[in-house]
């Protein structure tokens, strides 16, 4: 197990007035470099969780290890000022400029005004920022574009904790994805320790290295990578949270290239006809795939296979199904789906790298863990 | 009776306006000085009462109906019951003056600090900003729209109610009206009323202009 950055230990909140706590003794290791998805219904307690982590609400019992020290023992400024915290409604301020905004943690360490100035340049070419907006008002972006402003700004003293409050909640689906691609793009960079608090499943799954599970009360349900708790939901409430097309999803996870795939009934069209039958025959397969000087050049029928003098002679059926070896098994689906040739060819930088089949597909979600 | 308009008592006679320059130009003075003494002092009120309403939720709507009240009180009434206390001084002028700026200031405070978004207040503190360096560099300048409009009712509404300090004897435009009415004489009345709305407009117009160099991020929030 990778050294833990955070532990949350025997957490307990209850709220004056509150019957129940909203936290119920929780026990938690995130693992330093980590993304760890906090998720669950609402009343489950996820953002009072991420809230205890940075001091905005007190633990009522229980304790919260930063690197192996106590967080209830340090000055609760300059803690927060090691995690960054990035919210739903972002919370820009709006009288401060996209560069200002930026700054704000690095000019509270008093840092000089040449070295936030580069640090405000750097990331924002890191979040994805033109330098012109550098100089405008939080109101002048677009919601995603505000994110990134958010994500910039929590990012500016480079602490080495993340803590996300359903950062992508108020953004539209195109550009929520976008912006996930872009958090784990810059996670592959930055390894920072993130939890992330959300209410959506695809995400949690699509972006978190280990999800935990929380029902109401704040009580940990299933603790695990998203492949295992898809694929062996520990408790009937994670069954049911996670619904019925849970093993669907993890088409999500995993990667053409993880597959077993296979070279398929493939030939160079300098080969002769009769190969090719041969290798139709062999394959009991209505199609064969032509390559020339390495590249896959498209599908040509039985039929014309059986009359042909050169295979560079057939009629050939483009485009062809293509994918990458790190397409998801998702995308790779997709891409058969609507192909009329059942079979997707992997495209290797440009060279013909192999065939990928519905079965393939079927198989290797099942397979490893069967 | 008031005679009618004639030749010889016309609306504005303007060689009387040249000949009594230094007159109109102290009264003027006087009206401004005035004026910027109660917004000055209703500010300084203000600002602590709102803080107060604002820190303890429960003691805003007693604040807040105690301004009012007092806006209902009538000024030449007031100016009146404060002669034997203050004597006609400046302060007989300035402390009602003050005290009607309440309403309007503590209401505009307060606003305008309830507009600030929770969000933003959350944010600042989750990145670790004290509460003193929230208040002054974020929640301040987010309300300052509310108080800049706030202060301009509040200078346009004064300078009207300065025109009446004159009864007391504090001098300004009013001293003008008064004179003119007195005689019937209907030059210095025109000028100082004239004078009166000309400045509350100016005021307006220098508050709006600063406030809005203050407030750029606004400004592109209004457009």
């Amino acid at each position: 197990m990778t050294e833990s950055a955070i532990r949350l230990l025997e957490l307990t909140k209850l709220f004056d007035g509150a019957g129940e706590p909203a936290v119920t003794a929780l026990t938690l290791d995130i693992p330093r470099g980590s993304i760890v998805a906090l998720i669950g219904p609402s009343g489950c307690g996820k953002t009072t969780t991420l809230r205890m982590i940075n001091r905005l609400i007190e633990p009522t019992s229980g304790r919260i290890e930063i690197d192996g020290e106590d967080a209830s023992l340090r000055p609760v400024a300059e803690l927060r000022r090691g995690i960054g915290y990035v919210i739903q409604e972002v919370g820009l301020f709006p009288h401060q400029t996209v560069h200002q905004n930026i700054g704000t943690v690095p000019r509270m360490l008093r840092w000089e005004r040449a070295r936030v100035d580069e640090r405000v340049a750097e990331l924002a070419g890191l979040v994805g920022l033109e330098p012109e907006q550098l100089g405008r008002y939080p109101d002048e972006l677009s919601g995603g574009q505000q994110q990134r402003v958010g994500v910039a700004r929590a990012l500016a003293a480079d602490p080495p904790v993340l803590l996300m409050d359903e950062p992508f909640g108020a953004v539209d689906p195109i550009v929520r994805a976008r912006l996930q691609d872009e958090l784990l793009a810059l996670q592959e960079r930055l390894r920072k320790t993130i939890v992330l608090v959300t209410h959506d499943i695809d995400e949690a799954v699509k972006v978190a290295d280990r999800v935990a599970v929380l029902n109401v009360g704040g009580i940990l349900e299933q603790y695990a990578p998203p492949d295992e708790l898809l694929h062996a939901p520990a408790s009937a409430f994670v069954e049911e949270f996670l619904g019925d097309d849970r093993e669907i999803r993890r088409l999500a996870l995993k990667r053409v290239g993880d597959l077993p795939f296979e070279q398929g009934p493939v030939l160079d069209i300098g080969r002769a006809p009769a190969e090719a039958r041969a290798l139709l025959d062999d394959a009991r397969s209505e199609w064969i795939g032509l390559t020339s000087g390495g590249s896959f050049v498209g599908w040509a029928h039985r039929d014309h296979v059986e009359e042909a003098a050169t295979l560079a002679a057939l009629p050939r059926e483009l485009p062809a199904a293509q994918v990458r070896a790190s397409s998801t098994l998702r995308e790779a689906m997709e891409v058969i789906m609507n192909s009329r040739t059942s079979v997707a060819v992997i495209d290797d930088g440009g060279r013909f790298g192999g065939i990928v089949t519905l079965e393939q597909i079927r198989s290797g979600l099942a397979g490893r863990d069967a | 009776m008031i005679p009618a308009l004639q030749a010889s008592n016309p609306i504005v006679r303007w060689s009387w306006f040249v000949d009594e320059w230094d007159q109109i130009q102290a009264a003027l003075v006087q009206h401004l000085e005035l004026t910027l003494l109660a917004l000055g002092l209703g500010l300084l009120l203000s600002a602590t009462l709102a803080a107060v309403a604002l820190r303890y939720e429960r003691g805003a709507p007693s604040i807040t109906a105690g301004a009012a009240a007092f806006y209902t009180i009538p000024s030449v009434a007031l100016f009146g019951l404060l002669v034997p206390y203050t004597g006609l001084s400046r302060a007989t002028a300035v402390l009602p003056l003050a005290g009607y700026t309440l309403l309007i200031l503590v209401t505009a405070i307060i606003d305008g600090f309830r507009s600030v978004p929770a969000e933003v207040r959350e944010a600042a503190s989750g990145m670790g900003m004290s509460s003193r360096r929230r208040l002054l560099t974020v929640e301040l300048p987010l309300a300052l729209p509310y108080v800049i409009t706030g202060i301009r009712i509040a200078t346009v509404s004064t300078v009207g109610l300065v025109t009446v300090a004159a009864i007391i004897g504090q001098g300004g435009l009013g001293r003008l009206i008064l004179d003119g009415l007195r005689r019937t004489f209907w030059t210095p009345m025109t000028i100082g009323a004239s004078l009166s709305i000309l400045l509350a407009l100016a005021l307006d117009l220098l508050i709006y202009h600063a406030g809005a160099a203050a407030t750029p991020w606004a400004r592109r929030r209004r457009a």
